[in-house]
């Protein structure tokens, strides 16, 4: 019940952001289609840990920023790849075994390898993850990564 | 105040268009399927990611900022879901990842 009134009150925020009316009827309406999206993701069965995971907000307030500090520094080191006269890639597959449990935790894991410049999750199981990576520098630092950790202490905090 | 976000902003700008050209140019230097994803993946997470900061401080708080947020989670959560569902489709077409192999993929 918890999770639909949110799922309500966030698509209504959605809403208002996006229109900027602050008109009667179309603040009504908002609420309206946020009611009835809402009455149909539950029909689908669709609001529950794995689809509407907001207990997981403030861990991603954390996780997050650090997130975006990585990408930030793994694109500088594949844009001084691309920009070396010399093309110093050396590119090398990794599998290993993520320590994630939960559908969400393995998905945020592979999704930020992928997001982060230079290493691309190829293919996800709860047993393995293949990982392509630019440099066989960045595949050693992708099976054994503060990021895997990060993302257990992540998921683990719901 | 404003001058030094105004320099803030232009910078941002600067270094995301910047990114976004060198992963162009990883996408024509690099050989292969595979590293050339890495090069894209470049521009759709720094490049992206920079120029959308920079034209969030030119916005200022308005509800033009939240609309960037908003494009800017939507980048986040599908751009790594649409490079893996790409490099996964690669791998089960049997687009073999590792380097030696990937200069003959077989042919099917």
């Amino acid at each position: 019940m918890l999770r639909i009134i949110v799922l309500v009150v966030s698509l209504g925020i959605f809403w208002i952001l996006m229109s900027g009316f602050f008109t009667p009827f179309l603040l009504a309406a908002g609420f309206g289609s946020a009611l009835c999206v809402a009455w149909l993701a539950h029909r689908m069965d669709v609001i529950e840990r794995e689809g509407h995971p907001f207990h997981l907000t403030w861990a991603a307030a954390t996780y997050w920023p650090w997130l975006v500090g990585e990408i930030l520094k793994s694109a500088l080191e594949v844009a001084r790849i691309i920009l070396d006269p010399k093309l110093p890639a050396s590119p090398t597959v990794v599998r290993f075994k993520p320590r994630q449990k939960t559908v969400v935790g393995l998905v945020t894991h592979a999704n930020s390898i992928t997001l982060t410049p230079g290493t691309l999750s190829i293919e996800v199981g709860y047993d393995q993850f293949t990982v392509h990576a630019l440099t066989r520098e960045g595949a050693a630092a992708t099976a054994v990564s503060e990021m895997d950790r990060r993302v257990e202490r992540f998921e683990g905090s719901a | 105040m404003s001058l030094v976000i105004e320099a803030l902003s232009w910078l941002l700008i600067v270094a995301g268009s910047a990114f976004c050209v060198i992963g162009g140019i990883g996408l024509l230097r690099l050989k292969g399927f595979y590293p050339r994803t890495h090069a894209a993946s470049v521009i759709d997470s720094a490049g992206a990611g920079l120029l959308l900061a920079g034209m969030m401080l030119q916005a200022g708080w308005t509800l033009a900022c939240v609309k960037l947020v908003v494009i800017g989670l939507l980048i986040f959560f599908t751009s790594p879901t649409a490079t893996h569902a790409l490099a996964n489709a690669a791998l089960v077409r049997g687009l073999s990842p590792d380097p030696a192999e990937e200069s003959a993929p077989s042919k099917s």
